[in-house]
């Protein structure tokens, strides 16, 4: 992209604190990432199987000011050089959404700079700007991760239109409880990524959902039920009760997913992951395409954290190129919860003249698109 | 010397200014508004109608908690942000002590404050105001604590001495008081009643004096309780 010299550039303070991660980014122009800090509390959250909304916003109070001035300092900035600063203010856990909120709040008061509320999808969706420097709107977006499973169609920086939507689990709650469900504990997508690579994804035959009159819309409850269901058959065959089989192992950090769970058909833990997998990612890649195809759209971006998913990648990458559509993801790091998809979310919003009060407020249910 | 004091622990959400002669500025809501849209809009207020600005705070007190999880993070997210805009230290106020500040002076009986913290239990200290040359200081009589209501007025009716109470837990537990109190005792007036964020920030200015602060980054809340899953997880292992 050539700057305009004659244009100021712009520099945004991201903060992030939705979930279990606290995170803070300066980000130039939208685009240009000039920091990004992430302090994960993924350790201390394995040990109960699952986000404590409690133990999350605590940790984000502890470590929010050095996250914070770890962004501004990697980035060689003041808040003197800072434009304004982004925050999301929801969806996400109320709790953890109040500090990085009352956190920005406080600091755009204090350091006199606009204050600009962020949705977190919206964050999403803005992360494929940082390495897609040509991707511009209108394109459709999958919005996948533990809370979330949207087609987007997005018509403009600060415009969205939700066209497909999960009708229960998000896809990467579905992960997180068919990962606990064969032992592989949390979080559950890079494990049950980790553990498919080793097993066969036709291993298991699966249901793929569809939603009669929405072609677009998702559900990923049956499926789940599917993959429960066949794992307590399998433990009946063998004349095992109880859950003991597929969860001794959760705490392995070696676990290879080599455990047969049928043992008369050779299938392993690793082919129920991979078979699972596979019914998530058809589904997700073939509504996706349609929807594309449908709405004339030549690009695709996907966003959230399930985003990181190598097969959901590679059957994207695949169904893409076979319908000539432009494809375009975040790296990893972009895909998990971080600030510098706020900071970049921030600025188109702030560009289009979007600024908050210091009575904004976290808004555990906020809708995209509905400001 | 300036001193914001902010108090967002319990049903009150509340702001003041104080410097080394005076309170120059205090205000306190308690009317449900959340503290998340009310807090921040407040110290913008009062610092604007004293005619300062927010940098010539010298210091930011904050009330440390026990109180809600959620009002204490507030409270503690702003001070932490405005200390890291402006770059200015923090003092972590007890708010038990705060409270008990509110009826310093009243002498020769034991000052008791009792937050409701569900679950049966009171947040709880016992302060006693001594005479400090021409004015008045606490001292404290029983450390805070996470306890059931019976066993503080155990301990108030062994120490034998009149005793005053104020904080939220005065209108859920009077009738128990009422009941059970074998000593005389006094409930505060409604100014006296609840946190006050001139308590929080005059006991700032005292602390402050003492050395007593710390940096914005290294400030958080004081809970005196574990969450539930901790608490759970802990009765399993």
């Amino acid at each position: 992209m050539i700057e305009n010299s004659e244009e100021k550039d712009i520099y945004i303070l991201g903060i992030e604190s939705s979930c279990d991660e606290t995170a803070a980014a300066v980000v130039k122009n939208g685009r240009e990432v000039l920091s990004n800090v992430i302090y994960s509390q993924i350790a201390l959250h394995t040990l109960y199987g699952g986000v404590v909304p409690e133990i999350a916003s605590r940790k984000h109070i502890e470590k929010i000011n050095q996250v914070v001035q770890a962004a501004l300092d990697e980035a060689g900035k003041t808040l003197d050089d800072i434009d304004a600063i982004g925050v999301t203010y929801g969806p996400g856990l109320v709790g953890a959404l109040l500090v990085g909120v009352a956190e920005a709040k406080a600091i755009a008061y204090a350091a006199k700079k606009p204050l600009v509320g962020v949705h977190h999808i919206e964050g999403h969706i803005a992360a494929n700007y940082i390495e897609h420097k040509e991707l511009e709107p209108p394109y459709l977006c999958l919005v996948v991760s533990g809370g979330h499973s949207h087609l987007v169609v997005v018509r403009d920086y600060d415009k969205y239109e939700i066209v497909g939507r999960t009708h229960d689990d998000a896809a990467g709650e579905a992960f997180d409880k068919v990962a606990r469900a064969i032992g592989l504990g949390y979080p559950g997508g890079p494990k049950v990524d980790r553990a498919a690579k080793q097993g066969r994804s036709d291993a298991v035959a699966f249901p793929r959902a569809n939603i009669a009159d929405c072609p677009y819309d998702f559900s990923f409850s049956g499926l789940k039920s599917a993959v429960l269901n066949y794992l307590n058959s399998c433990k009946m065959k063998q004349g095992l009760d109880g859950n003991e089989i597929y969860s001794r192992k959760t705490d392995n950090p070696d676990f290879d997913g080599n455990e047969l769970v049928d043992p008369e058909n050779s299938v392993t833990v690793a082919d129920v992951a991979a078979s699972f997998q596979q019914a998530v990612v058809d589904v997700l890649v073939s509504h996706t395409v349609a929807a594309a195809k449908d709405f004339g759209f030549k690009t695709v971006a996907i966003a959230g954290g399930v985003a990181s998913n190598s097969a959901l990648r590679e059957g994207m990458k695949k169904a893409c190129e076979k319908n000539g559509i432009e494809l375009c993801y975040p790296s990893p790091v972009f895909c998990t919860d971080n600030a510098a998809m706020i900071g970049c979310a921030a600025y188109y919003e702030y560009i289009s003249g979007t600024r908050h009060g210091l009575d904004l407020n976290a808004v555990p249910n906020l809708k995209l698109g509905e400001r | 010397m300036n001193i914001l004091g902010i108090e967002s622990s319990g049903l009150v959400a509340s702001a003041a200014i104080v410097n080394g002669e005076k309170l120059v500025a205090e205000y306190t809501m308690n009317n449900k508004k959340t503290h998340s849209q009310t807090l921040l809009p407040m110290i913008e207020e009062i610092v604007s109608a004293a005619g300062m600005d927010i940098c010539d705070m010298d210091y930011i007190a904050v009330s440390r908690g026990p109180g809600s999880f959620t009002g204490l993070r507030i409270g503690s997210a702003t001070a932490k942000g405005l200390g890291l805009a402006v770059n200015k230290p923090l003092v972590e106020v007890p708010t038990l002590e705060a409270l008990a500040w509110n009826l310093n002076g009243c002498e020769n009986m034991l000052i008791c404050p009792i937050m409701d913290a569900r679950r049966g239990e009171v947040y709880t200290g016992v302060y006693e105001s001594v005479r400090n040359g021409e004015g008045y200081m606490l001292k404290q009589r029983m450390e805070e604590t996470a306890e059931p209501l019976a066993t503080l007025v155990e301990f108030l009716n062994g120490q034998g001495c009149p005793v005053i109470f104020n904080g939220d837990g005065v209108a859920v537990h009077a009738d128990y008081i009422r009941q059970n109190m074998k000593v005389p005792f006094s409930f505060a007036s409604r100014t006296a009643m609840l946190q006050r964020a001139s308590s929080v920030a005059e006991l700032g200015a005292i602390y402050a004096a003492e050395g007593r602060s710390v940096s914005a980054a290294e400030h958080a809340p004081v809970y005196l309780r574990v969450s539930q899953a901790e608490r759970e997880r802990e009765k399993n292992v």
